[in-house]
Formats: structure tokens, sequence, C-alpha cells
């Protein structure tokens, strides 16, 4: 299954599926920051709204997506978790942690307005 | 009460997205919550990954199943893998899933209200976890 | 033989119902059942009619009319009729929830309900009794016959009973539950949670649950959890606190833990809990002064305006 990344500006927007398997986040991966080096972004929001399951290696894969675009410079914001998603995450003791997240893809847009707003 | 009954091959990590599904549409079915739904599916997702990961096949079986006074959905996790060496480390909760591949076990017993556990180095590994609807 | 079966299947009051027939002995019991039931169709008037009156002789059901009442008893009279010649107990289990659905709102409790049924029980044996005096040993045969199966129907009775008396006190625990745990949205992108009273773990997970959709649904920046209000705060508590601040920020929010008294600070540091997850700031007013600047809104007091 294909994920369909958007180009906005400087922002390269990836969203999820619900159904992506461990080869599609994988390919996913390695398309991400292929792009975000063509294209020179600043930033890339990924857009989980439709993932109705984060289990662990959809988790970790989301960590390594950030840590690999922080190495080329730029930030990524995970955008769209759903409250019932969220909560099975946790009690799966997965939590993120160092990785930005917002509402949606509105408040993702927004966080990264405020930020290129104060680096510029 | 007619017991409903799903078996799911676990070959790939295609199927690991198949038995998720169909966990989530048997839990929706009985009447479970979408919150518990969402724990249940992330349950299974777990379980046949650990399949996928360390036993490369196996299988996943979904099951109704009624206690006195209320209504459970059981899944079990076998398959015929290198079994796991020392269970209790694999239940200790190592909290800093970070980078190490993880077994999850511990995690899948939170999600879960029932956990039981048995494997066999060489011979393989059958996990199986009940929730029960509030 | 057969007493000890009974035991064994009357450990589990649900699988009652489904017990076998009981094998037949010197003379076939249903045979006896059929007869003590054509007995019971005859006299029912009679028998019904008796029954009523040891009810308000024994004042049970007085929060019922004596309309009502009779109405009642001549349902159950013919249900319990049926349950003896049948042997199928599901009429009347669905009946006896039907029953207790209607009737515990008025207050009726669980000691009339089981007292009402072991009386028509009693006055259906005393007809019995009356009916068979002349015959000894027939009367021990269909008494034999009469006491299991009457005695299956007092219990179905009243475990329909209780069981719907137990569905009723958790329908209202939950709207209880509801109504403690308010999200309440201050201003635009600010929720307030004021957590009062004692947390166990399915609370827990509701007020998370609550907390989460009202993030979603109020688009909520910055959320203000006051534990002001918490009696008691062990590892497990802690814990939910520490998950449900973690799920908020995977939804975008941040929360500001309020309320927290020195003495449960100390207990958290002593048993380990990672209080460095927490943004926490002394008192509910603090909060929300915190989550307004985080929000970007400038805090200043009339008297003497902040420096910042």
């Amino acid at each position: 299954m294909e994920v369909p990344i958007l180009k906005q500006g400087a922002v390269l927007i990836a969203t999820f599926q619900a159904a992506l398997s461990d080869a599609d986040l994988n390919q996913l991966r390695m398309g991400l920051v292929q792009q975000v080096v063509k294209f020179r972004s600043r930033a890339v929001i990924v857009d989980v709204t439709a993932m109705d399951v984060m289990d662990s290696f959809a988790s970790r894969t989301l960590r390594e997506i950030a840590h690999m675009i922080r190495l080329r410079g730029a930030d990524t914001v995970i955008v769209g978790i759903q409250p019932e998603v969220a909560f099975a995450m946790v009690q799966l003791g997965l939590t993120l942690e160092g990785v930005a997240t917002a509402l949606d893809l509105e408040e993702g847009l927004a966080y990264l307005n405020e930020k290129f707003k104060t680096t510029n | 009460m007619s017991v409903g009954e799903i078996q799911v091959a676990i070959k790939s990590d295609q199927d690991i997205v198949s038995a998720r599904q169909k966990g989530r549409l048997m839990a929706s079915e009985m009447g479970f919550s979408s919150g518990d739904a969402t724990l249940i599916a992330t349950a299974i997702s777990e379980l046949a990954r650990n399949i996928v990961s360390y036993a490369h096949k196996g299988q996943i079986t979904l099951k109704m199943v009624n206690g006195t006074n209320r209504q459970g959905i059981s899944v079990i996790a076998t398959d015929n893998g290198p079994g796991i060496p020392d269970i209790r480390q694999a239940l200790r909760d190592g909290f800093s899933t970070s980078g190490s591949l993880g077994l999850g076990l511990p995690g899948v017993r939170r999600l879960m209200d029932e956990f039981e556990i048995t494997s066999q180095p060489g011979r393989g590994t059958t996990v199986a976890v009940k929730k029960w609807r509030q | 033989m057969i007493v000890a079966k009974r035991n064994e299947t009357s450990r589990e009051t649900m699988t009652l119902n489904n017990q076998a027939p009981e094998l037949a002995r010197s003379e076939a019991p249903s045979e006896l059942l059929r007869e003590l039931v054509a007995h019971l169709r005859q006299n029912r008037t009679q028998l019904r009619e008796e029954w009523v009156v040891r009810i308000s002789e024994t004042r049970l059901l007085t929060a019922m009319t004596k309309e009502e009442i009779f109405a009642e008893a001549t349902s159950i009279y013919d249900s319990y009729v049926e349950a003896l010649e049948t042997e199928a107990f599901e009429a009347l289990q669905a009946y006896a929830r039907n029953l207790s659905e209607r009737i515990i709102p008025r207050g009726v409790e669980t000691h009339e309900v089981v007292g009402i049924v072991l009386l028509l029980r009693d006055v259906l044996a005393r007809s019995l009794f009356a009916k068979y005096q002349n015959d000894f040993k027939k009367l021990n045969r269909i008494l034999d016959a009469y006491e299991p199966a009457a005695n299956r129907i007092a219990n179905t009775v009243a475990v329909g009973f209780v069981q719907e008396r137990e569905r009723v006190i958790r329908q209202q625990q939950e709207a209880i539950r509801e109504l403690s745990t308010p999200v309440l949205q201050v201003r635009e992108r600010l929720l307030i949670l004021p957590i009062i009273g004692v947390i166990d773990p399915q609370r827990a997970r509701q007020l998370t649950e609550q907390l989460l959709r009202g993030i979603r649904t109020n688009r909520a920046k910055v959320v203000v959890i006051d534990i002001t209000g918490v009696a008691a705060m062990d590892v497990t508590v802690a814990n939910h606190l520490v998950q449900t601040v973690e799920a908020s920020r995977l939804l975008g929010a941040t929360v500001i833990v309020t309320g927290l008294s020195p003495e449960i600070a100390q207990t958290l540091v002593t048993i380990g809990v990672d209080l460095g997850k927490m943004n926490t700031v002394g008192d509910l007013q603090g909060g929300i002064e915190q989550a307004e600047r985080v929000l970007g809104y400038k805090v200043a007091t009339l008297a003497e305006p902040e420096p910042r």
C-alpha cells in the first residue's frame, strides 16, 4: 500500500492509511527521508488520523523516522492520534518520547509556523 | 449462546494486519466499546508480530467465551518456534522499549484482563489472553 | 447419587437451568409431576387466593397495591406451574427478570421476593398434604418430585432478582462516576479536570478516556488536572496519572497537575514515581495562570503588573 506524500512549501505531509503493514512502514521510512533530502524540506508532518491501531512496531518506526529526519536538520510532527489509540499506546508503554505531537494537520502546521518564526 | 471462532494463519506481516482487523470486528460485534476493541486489536497486533518475528509462522485463534455472568473474547497465539527460554524475563517490564525489538508481552498483559503463557524451548509458544466485556 | 449430582451442579447458579432431567426412579417422576400440575391447575383460583392472603398477612410487597399484587401473583402462579410442568426455566427466568425490572424501582427488597416465592412453595405443599394425606407413600413420592423442582424455581427467581438488582446498581455507579469527573472548558483550548475522591483503576481509565475525548472535541492545547480533592494516592493511582499525562501529550496537549499536597509528593518520591514527566504547579489558580502563559495569554494582576 502506497503512502501518499504531499509537498506543501517547506513541509512534507505523509498520510497513513489504516491497514499499513510492516513492509509499508519500512518503505515509508526510507521514502520520507529521501524526499526530505530531495526537496530540502524543513519539516515533515505524519498524519496518522486513519490508523486505528498503533502497536510497538508502528510506534518505533515513527520514532525512527523522527530521529532520521532530525539528522537531516528538519522537524517531525505526528498528528491525528485518536484518543482510543493514545490510550492503548500508553498502556503498552509507547509514548513517542522526544517526538512532537499535535491534534491534527491544522495544529501541526500551526506548530511548525510558530517554530519557523522563532528560528528564522 | 453460539460460540463464534475465527482462526487466522500468521505467515507474514500482512497477516498481522488482517488478524487485528478480524479481532476488532469480532469485539465490536460482541458489544465491546470501541476503546476496548482498540485495546484488543492492539494486543492481537503485538501477539501476531511476536509470531512473525520469532517463529515466522503460527496461528491466532479468536473465540467468544462465556464466564459466569459475563462474556468475553479469547485470543490464543500459538507457534512452533524456538520458544522463550526465560519467560519471567520476557514478562518483566523493560519500559524503555526503545531500540530493542522487545517481546511486548508485559504490554499485552496490561491491555487484557487475563494472560497465560506456556513456552518450551525448541517446541514453541502459546500465549492465551482474554478480555471481559464491562 | 442424585443428591451428590445436584450438589455438584448447584455450585454455579447459572447452570441450574440447564440441569439434565432426572433419571427415572422406581416410579417415573414425570408421571407424578403431571398429576401434580393437574392438581395445581384445577385449584388455581383457590390456591392463588390463599397465597395472596398469606402475602399480605406476612406484610410482604407493602410498596404495591392489592390489585398489583394480585396481577403479579397470577402471572407468577402460572409461570410457576408451567415451570413445574415443562421443567424448562427460561420463561420463568425471563419473567423473573422482567418482574424485577418493574418492582426494583418501587423499592421491593430481595427478602420480599424470596419470601413470596417460598410462601407459594409452602401453600402448594400444604395443598398436596391435604390431597394425599390418606396415602402416605404417594405423598412422599409426590413431594420427592415436587420439592427439588420447587427449590429450583425459588432459586431461579431469587437469582434473577439479584442479577437485575446488581445490573441496576452497576448502572447507577456508572452514572455517578460520569458525574464525578467533569471535564470543564474554562476558556478556548483550556480544559480543567478536577478530580475528587477515591480513584480506582476503573475510574482512572474512565477519567482518561473522557479527558482524551474532551481534548479532541474542544481542540484543547492545555489541560489542568487538579488533584486537591484526591483522598489518597498510591503507586497504581500515580501511574495512572502519569499515563493520563502521556496520553494527552500524544494528542498534542500539555498537562499541568495542581494540588499535589506535600504528603502526596513525599509519598510519590518515596515509591519512586517519576515526577519529571509531570508538569506540576502548587494550586489550581497557579495552574490556570501557567496554562494561559502556555496558550500565549499575558497574565497580569491589576495592582502590580508582572514584569514579564
